[in-house]
Order: C-alpha cells, then structure tokens, then sequence
C-alpha cells in the first residue's frame, strides 16, 4: 500500500437536454452547420437581452430532487468576466452564491460491494460556451457559436473520493441519474457532459489537503481514469523527490496520453462575478417543487431494487440493467413477453457484447426488444437450443426481421419429440453395446461423466436437432430400464 | 493608483494604455474614485444589498426551438468570416 | 409646421392641412440645412422617411392609420434599427449595420411614426454633454457654442431646434432629463421596467430606461403609450397593463389634493441662483393651482453620485466586453495575436470617456475591492430607495431643479470629468430606485433655459403627467423656442 492518500473532487459539466438555450430560442441540437443555431442574443449583438429557459430551471430543480438536495428557492444569476472568443458576451452568465440547487449526496457502489456516500457542494445552472476550431483557416482559429448558450448544470462535489475508481463510479452514478431521469442523454462523445477532476495527494494519515491540480475537460470514464493515475503519480513523484505541486490548470490528451499544463490560463484571473442586472432572482414556488418531485421519474437505485425484486433479477443482473435508464427500458420491453432471467443474461450478455464492439447504444441496437423477446419465447418453448439461438441472434443483427422465419428457412427447429426421441435414443444404444455395457459397469456416482458419449452420438444422429434436456433424461431413463 | 494597478486594469479591460497617458488617466481614476470613496462613510450595517429597481422575479420562457438563424445576415456585417466561422488570431490555449 | 407640436401635428394630418409627405419634406429640408453646423443627428435617412410618409398618407386616406400615423420622430443612435447603421455614438459600432429593430423602434413604426434619422448622443451613452460623441458634440439650439446636455443631447437638439417635434431617448443617470433641461423641452423617463429594452444598447442595466422627448407632457404621453408595455424579450420590462396616458390628462381638471414634496437637499449649495428662483417660481405656481408643498428630506442623495459611479460602470464593464473585434463593430488592422486583436480593437475603437468608465467598473468588481465599492454601492442605492419610500408615504410627486446650472459652453468642463458628473446630482437617485421622473421648462437662467424635475411613484407616469400637464396648462415656458429655429 502506498504511503500517499489521494483526494479527488469532480466539477461535472452535463449538458441539459433542452430544445432550446439557456437564454435564446437557438436549437440546441448536435452537428448543425456552424453558427446556424446562433441567434442574435447567442451572438451577443447590441442591445439583445436573455430571457431564461423554464425547462432549464426544471431539470436543474430535477438534478436536485433526484440527489435529495437542499434546492435554492431563490437562486440568482451573476457575470463571470473573462475575454474568449468563444464566450461572446465577454461574459459567462452563471450561478455563485445562490445556485438553484445546495448540498446533496450521492451514493456510490464500489468493487467490493461495499457502499460510500459522496457529498454535491452544490449544482448551478450556466450557458456552455462555444469551440474554437483550430484547424488552419490561413492561420486563424475559426469561431463555432452553435453550443454557445446550451444549458449546463455544473455539479461540484466535495473532495470526497480517494482513488480513479471511486471517480469513475461517482462519474458513473451521475451519468445515471441523468440519464434516467431525462435531463440529459448522457452522450459523452458530444460533450454531453465533461469533467474536471481536481486531484490532490497526502502522507496517508494527514487531515489536511495537499495542493491540488483541476484536469480539465475529461470526456469519456476511460480517460477520466487514465487521467487521473497519470496525474497521482506525477504528484507523488514530484513530492517524493522533494518538489511541491503547483496549483494549475492541466490538460489530458486521451489520444496521446499525455497531459500539460496551462499555466497562461491562471494568469491574472479576476472574474469579477456581479449580479447580472438583466435577469431577476428565480424564484421557485412549493407547487412547482411538489410537482417536479411527483413527475420525477424512477431513480436508478430504486429501478434496481424493484427490478430485482419485481424479475427475481440478481443483484448483478438488476444492477447491470437497472443503471442504465435506456437499457432498463429495453429490457423491460422484452421481459414483458419473455422468460425475465433469460432476458437478463441475453441483454447482459450477447446484445452488450455485440453493441460493444459496434460502438452502439442500446437505444440504436439493431436488434429490437419485441424481436429479442421473440427469440427468447423460442428458447423457453424448447423450440432452439442455445447455439441455434446465437445463430437466429445473429441473423437478427444482420438485419432480418422474423424469428420464426429465420428458424424455418435454416431448418433451425429443436426436435422434442418424445416419441421421435426415444426411438432415436434406442438406436444409438442398440448401435453402441460396448458403451451400453461400460456405462453400466461403472459405479453409480460416476457414471455422469459418461453420459457425455452418448449424447455426442444422439446429437450427432439428429443433426444437432435434438434438445438436449429431453435427450438427457430419455437417456437416463432408457439406460435405468437397461440396468433393470 | 499606481502603475502595476493600472496595467492590471488594462489587461482585465482589454485596453493599450499608452506609455505617455498612463499618469493622467492614473490621477483620472484617483480624481473618481476620491468621488467614489464618500461611500465609505454612509452607515450601511444590516442593510441588502439592491441589486436591482424591479422587486419581481425572473420570467420563464417555454423550451420551445425556433428556425435556424439567419448565419448570412449576421455574418455580412462580421469583420472576418470562412466558412461560416467567426476568424481570430490563432487561439494557442489548447 | 415645424412648430407644430406632436399633438397639434397630429390633429393637423386628420384634417388634412398638410399630408405627411409635406411634413416630412419639409422637416428633412429643415435637417439638410441645419444639421451640418447643429450635428444633431448622426445618420438622416431622408429616403427610407419620404416612402414611409407615403405610405402613411395612403393609410390614413383608406382610414386605416394608426395612432401615430405619419409623424415625424428621430431615434437616438443607441436604438438599434434594421438595416440603418447604429452607432451608440462610438467609432466602435461606426460600421454596424443591426439586422434588427428595438422594441421601441418596432412599436414606434407599427403605430406609424416616421423615422427620420438617428440622433447623436455621448459615447455609449457615458456622458452629460454630448461631447464624447464620435461624431463630435451636437450644439444647443439657444446657444451654439453651449452643450445641449447628454447623453441624449442630439434628440434634444433636434426637438428644440424644431428639426422633429419628438425623439425617443435613453436615461441612466439623467440622459434623457438633463438634455431636456438644458434644451428647454420635456423629457421623460419612465420607470424602471415600463419600456423593453430589447434592442437599445445597453450601458448600465439595471439603471437604463427609454422614453420620450417632446415639447409638452401631452406630447410625451402620446409617445409613451406607444412605447410601453410589456415584452417578452426583455426579463426585466414588467407585464403590466399601460394606462392610456393622454386620456387620463384631462382627468384631473386642478391640483387639489396634490402633495409636491420638496426636498431641502435639492436647494443646498451648488445650486445656481437663478435656477432656484425659476424652480421655486415654478412651485408657486403650483400652489396657485390647488397643490400643497411638503417639506420633505431625502438624507442619502448626496450619496447618489458615488453610488451610480460605482454601479454603472461595474455593469458597463461586462456590458461593454462584447465589443470585441470578432462579431461585429470595429477590427484593428493586422492583429499580431488574440491579445493584440482585444487590445487595439478596444483601445481604438472606443474613446477615453468610456475606457475610463470600464476601468472604473472593473476596479470595483475586482477582487479585494467588490466588498468596499460594488456592494457597499448596493446598499447606499437601498438606503436612496428607502429615502424615497419614506418621501412617497407622506407626497404624491417630488419636485426641484433637473440640474444645478444651466447649460455650459462646449469644452469647459471636457478636462474635468468629475465637475461634469456633479451635473447629474439631482437626476442620478432617481435611476438608482427605478422611478419615473420629468423634466419641464421653467424658466431662464443667464438666457438658457431651466428644468424643474418631478419624480413619481413607481409605475406612476399618470400622475407624474398630470401635474406636469396642469404646470404647462398654466404656464408658457414650453412653448418657448430659440428664436433662430421658430421661425
């Protein structure tokens, strides 16, 4: 165990899935042509003005509730000054005294099973600035204002974790409560939301915090954890070889792997926050909060536990799928028409594997939930065997539509005959007397293992058609009547 | 106001303070801020803060997207455009 | 026609003395050959106005013309209107041709005004002469070689010199007021949150207000009905109902039962001789008139300068870091770095008025300095809201002079810029509350004219015409013209 003890806290970024900006009736969508969704007041043109957002307000209010949150009843917008050419007010409007949402907490799972408690310092809500492109416009930077103006709650929690893997948990938790209750899709690849990890160390028994590093814009967990490693070990490196750790901004490049700091950022940095005269205090009444906790949609640690409690799911299944709004949703839907266990190994197992390697959501899976759930009903009623069900799965993936179609024309349909069976069963024994009378020379608890030979055969006999279980205990009982 | 307070000022504005102005626009600032400074003697223990004239809270606006913005209107009057991109001097931070 | 007033003008193109193309040709004659020397306006746009007086005459001849059909107006330059250059009187915005129309200029153009141009104004509004200007100082009408107030200083040239017998114009600290004064017409500032702001360049936001210039109280109730009202554009302009200002003049026929506060402090040294003996002439009349003066103390507002010089340029700060050479507005040449294009893109296009003001604002927002300046400033400005809350139990309006002194020859005052803040003394306390407050001719001091002020309640413009309408009923001062344009 090291000496060192590491301090983490996050600032996360998440972008609210609003249709419009924070402050102007710009689109909010992804992956428009450049400056098309920047209006006016997104442009920062003389003499407009911002009027705010109510489903903005809600979700940050929703954030809150689903956290268990103080929520600022009266919350109140101030001016962060800096000059940016990608903040074109020369201002960000933001929240610093009086953010809409207070302390709160977060739960977290660890590896071990066991359970820790996260504390938010508070939530805020702000607009989200625009991007630099630094491709070479003859040797400019090109200004992008699309995102300028999206809504963001920036979350900042308390440097209550310890390691990259309590991090990546935290970050986890959030992207779930998020998504689940709907005020973000969650998708980390377009921004949808970043992180800034502040990283400190110290001597392992030490109460007081050592200085601490802000890694900024971390956008997938998989950089967020290298980031972290890499930035641990340069401070413990740095402190074991008698230096001190400067306080800066730092950069992680995920590609390179590499991070650097960006100390001319720090340089003179007076915010001057005021008070924004063009917007007014906001005002939450008790009916809105009653009625944003009554809509509030299920959270993923209650999911869990009704999924687990409601399908007799594992607690490995229950939390695999209940963490994850849009798997949840998708299993349920196959659920409603399938054998739930089996569901939740397939969903768990083949459908993730496959969106895995495919870089897909479970919301883009080629592969809907009725035709998931189809396939299923064909397992249960002994109609495919598990390998001929990768094989219909697979077809599936490939595009064709109908389970049953897929199994008639490939001739996939599992024999469970009885009669069929037996018959089949009574002609590889008769054919295979050697191994009828070894079998029966074996002792008795060790006869399973011999078992195997003859299934090989029967199988093989039925073209890999037969089922299995009902071979198995045809066998069993035909070669009892053999003993006899 | 003395020089270093000035140059921070000028950097935090964005503005070129020229060599030869600097002392007439620090005794301008001084003569201001000697205006100013009568605030230190009002008693204000206890009393809010008035951010603003107008006791009413913010207005809600509903999610509701409108038309793509008209970029070419926009753009005919920017100093320096490509593509449909804003152009500055290479931005180095990142 | 040109000394027709908004009403009688009005009236004159119902009866059809004269079509709204002639007024219009006339008045743009009038600007082509005052204006050059006068610099009243920045821009005229005499061909856009002619087709719209067309249009206007059409509409009123099929009986479809609204309330203000026809009428000539200017805008001030901070007003930004579609496809004509806005300039908020800096080299900044010289180039910036808005795509857009302020709430104002819409509604002003819906009921049927007809724009004749932009009024020249202070530098962003940062001034009380009108000499920060790009565009160099507008004069005024009574003397040439005097300031006409600012920052709406052109506005109240034009009205005064009978160029226009209305103007839209902005008040932050006594823009719209001290010109008035100083120019010897009526000015308005409404409320804080009575007119949207949507379009109009912001200086200081929470203290700016638009409203109207005229020469009369009846003509300035004319304009703000149409001005007024609530906009979904803007947070912070209430959605409240809009009285029909000129019907409710004549709802009064004497003052009886009128309580005029009169503040002591309003009368204390600084005030120059002859303004007081033509405001105090003006409340004698009022008591002729059935109102009964009240005595009464406002203890914080020599606190108001300091309070609004700290606020103002705090909010100016942010509100002007937009300008940044990238969007819109003025672009040095040959940027060497980012740095270099903010920096000379700034320092170039904006003038030393209002660097100053940035600098300031920055100062007192600055860390280690906020606690001392921006937010002692906010509670000084509670404790002049508290001061007028206690006036407004006891009287219905206050009263006293608009400005210390009348108007002062250009340049006097341009290398002091603290003497010329001092102007304001009466009219600042007013925005830093958010109350409506206007300015009336009330006579002569050394020949240029005096302003009496009267301030209201909150979203009382009733009122506060009302009684400035039964003073002009009773009295002639606002009929007065620079002889020179009257004729």
């Amino acid at each position: 165990m090291s000496n060192w003890e590491t301090v983490i806290g996050l600032e996360v970024h998440v972008q609210l899935a609003t249709h419009s900006k924070i402050f102007s009736a710009s689109s909010t969508a992804f992956g428009a042509e450049a400056n098309s969704q920047a209006n006016a007041i997104d442009l920062a043109m003389p003499g407009t003005l911002p009027v705010l957002n109510r489903a903005a307000v809600e979700y940050a209010v929703m954030f809150g509730l689903a956290i268990d949150a103080e929520i600022g009843m009266t919350s109140v917008f101030e001016r962060k000054n800096y000059f940016y050419p990608d903040l074109p007010k020369g201002y960000q409007t933001t929240q610093l005294d009086k953010p809409i949402v207070g302390p709160g907490r977060v739960e977290i799972e660890l590896a071990d099973g066991s359970k820790k408690s996260i504390r938010i310092h508070h939530a805020h809500l702000e607009e989200d600035a625009g991007k630099s492109l630094h491709e070479d416009f003859h040797g400019m930077s090109g200004i992008d204002l699309n995102r300028a103006g999206t809504p963001l709650i920036e979350i900042v929690s308390e440097p209550d974790m310890r390691s990259a893997e309590e991090a990546v948990a935290f970050a986890r938790k959030l992207h779930s409560i998020v998504t689940s209750i709907g005020i973000c899709d969650g998708k980390m690849a377009q921004g949808s939301m970043r992180f800034d990890v502040n990283i400190s160390v110290r001597p392992r028994g030490s109460d007081t915090l050592g200085t601490r590093t802000e890694t900024k814009n971390l956008n997938s967990f998989k950089f967020m954890h290298e980031a972290i490693a890499l930035e641990v070990e340069r401070q413990i490196d740095l402190l074991e070889e008698g230096g001190r750790v400067v306080q800066e901004t730092r950069l992680y490049n995920g590609d390179s792997k590499v991070a650097r700091s960006m100390r001319s950022k720090e340089e003179a940095n007076d915010y001057r926050y005021f008070p924004c005269p063009d917007l007014l205090p906001v005002v939450l009444s008790e009916e809105t909060l009653a009625r944003l906790r009554s809509a509030l949609p299920e959270l993923p640690d209650a999911r869990i536990a009704r999924l687990a409690e409601q399908f007799s799911l594992s607690g490995y299944d229950a939390a695999q799928i209940g963490g994850d709004r849009a798997t949840s949703d998708y299993f349920e839907r196959v659920a409603a028409s399938a054998d739930a266990k089996l569901a939740a190994n397939w969903i768990n197992g083949e459908l993730s594997a496959q969106l895995n390697s495919a870089e897909l959501t479970i919301e883009q899976s080629p592969i809907a939930a009725e035709q998931l759930a189809a396939l299923l009903q064909r397992i249960s009623d002994n109609t495919l065997s598990s390998k001929m069900a990768r094989e219909v799965f697979n077809a599936l993936w490939q595009g064709e539509r109908d389970v049953d179609a897929i199994i008639d024309q490939r001739g996939l349909r599992q024999v469970s005959d009885s009669g069929a069976l037996s018959a089949m069963v009574a002609a590889v024994l008769a054919d295979n007397s050697a191994m009828v009378a070894d079998y029966l020379g074996t002792p008795a608890e060790k006869r399973k293992k011999k078992l195997g030979g003859f299934m090989g055969k029967i199988m093989q006999a039925s073209k890999g058609q037969a089922n299995p279980q009902q071979v198995n205990q045809i066998l069993l009982e035909q070669l009892q009547a053999l003993e006899g | 106001m003395d020089l270093a307070q000035l140059q921070k000022l000028a950097t935090l504005s964005r503005l070129n303070i020229a060599p030869d102005q600097c002392d007439a626009l620090a005794a301008e600032l001084d003569n201001v801020l000697q205006l100013v400074d009568q605030l230190q003697a009002a008693d204000t223990a206890g009393i809010e803060p008035m951010a603003h004239p107008l006791a009413i809270s913010q207005p809600l606006r509903s999610d509701r997207a409108e038309a793509e913005a008209d970029r070419s209107a926009f753009q005919a009057i920017a100093p320096a455009v490509d593509a449909g991109l804003y152009l500055v001097p290479k931005v180095i931070e990142e | 026609m040109h000394n027709l007033t908004l009403t009688e003008t009005l009236a004159a193109l119902q009866r059809g003395d004269f079509s709204s193309r002639e007024l219009t040709q006339a008045l743009l004659q009038r600007i082509e050959h005052y204006n050059p020397q006068l610099n009243a306006l920045i821009t005229v746009t005499a061909a856009q106005a002619l087709a719209a007086a067309e249009q206007a005459d059409q509409q009123r001849a099929s009986g479809n013309a609204g309330p203000l059909a026809g009428l000539p107006i200017v805008h001030k330059d901070i007003f930004c209107t579609d496809a004509v250059r806005t300039s908020a009187g800096s080299k900044m915005l010289d180039n910036f041709i808005p795509p857009y129309d302020a709430t104002v200029v819409e509604r002003l153009h819906k009921a049927g005004a007809i724009s004749l141009g932009k009024a020249n104004m202070d530098e962003f509004a940062m001034g009380s002469s009108n000499e920060s200007s790009f565009y160099g100082a507008a004069q005024n009408p009574w003397a040439r070689h005097c300031v006409p107030g600012g920052s709406s200083g052109g506005s109240a040239a034009a009205v005064a010199a009978r160029l226009v017998a209305g103007a839209t114009a902005t008040d932050t600290g006594g823009s719209i007021r001290q010109p008035a004064a100083l120019c010897g017409i009526t000015g308005l500032k409404p409320s804080y949150g009575r007119i949207s702001r949507w379009g109009m360049i912001a200086y200081a936001s929470s203290l700016d207000q638009a409203g109207p210039m005229a020469r009369s109280a009846e003509d300035c109730a004319l304009l703000l009905r149409e001005m007024a009202g609530h906009d979904p554009k803007d947070s912070t302009c209430a959605e409240r109902e809009v009285p029909d200002y000129c019907a409710e003049l004549s709802q009064r026929s004497d003052l009886t039962g009128i309580k005029i506060g009169v503040p002591s402090q309003y009368f204390g040294s600084g005030l120059n001789e002859q303004v007081a003996v033509a405001v105090r002439d003006a409340l004698a009349v009022y008591e002729s008139l059935g109102a009964k003066l009240v005595e009464i103390e406002l203890p914080n507002s020599a606190l108001a300068i300091p309070a609004y010089y700290v606020i103002a340029p705090a909010e100016a700060s942010a509100n002007l870091a937009r300008f940044d050479g990238v969007r819109y507005g003025y672009r040095c040449d040959n940027p060497q770095d980012l740095e270099d294009l903010y920096r000379r893109s700034r320092s170039e296009g904006f003038g030393d008025e209002v660097k100053r003001r940035i600098m300031i604002g920055s100062y007192a927002l600055s860390a280690g300095y906020y606690d001392a300046y921006y937010r002692k400033a906010q509670q000084v400005r509670q404790l002049i809201k508290q001061d007028y809350d206690a006036a407004f139990a006891q009287v219905d309006v206050i009263a006293g002079p608009t400005t210390p002194n009348p108007a002062w020859a250009i340049g006097e005052k341009s290398s002091d810029p603290v003497s010329m803040y001092l102007e304001d003394i009466y009219t600042i306390a007013t925005n830093l509350a958010g109350l409506p407050g206007i300015s009336l001719p009330c006579g002569f001091a050394q020949n240029m004219p005096v302003g009496l002020q009267l301030t209201g309640r909150h979203f009382d413009e009733s009122t506060l015409l009302q009684v400035a309408h039964h003073y002009q009923r009773n009295s002639d001062w606002h009929q007065r013209g620079p002889e020179e344009f009257c004729q």
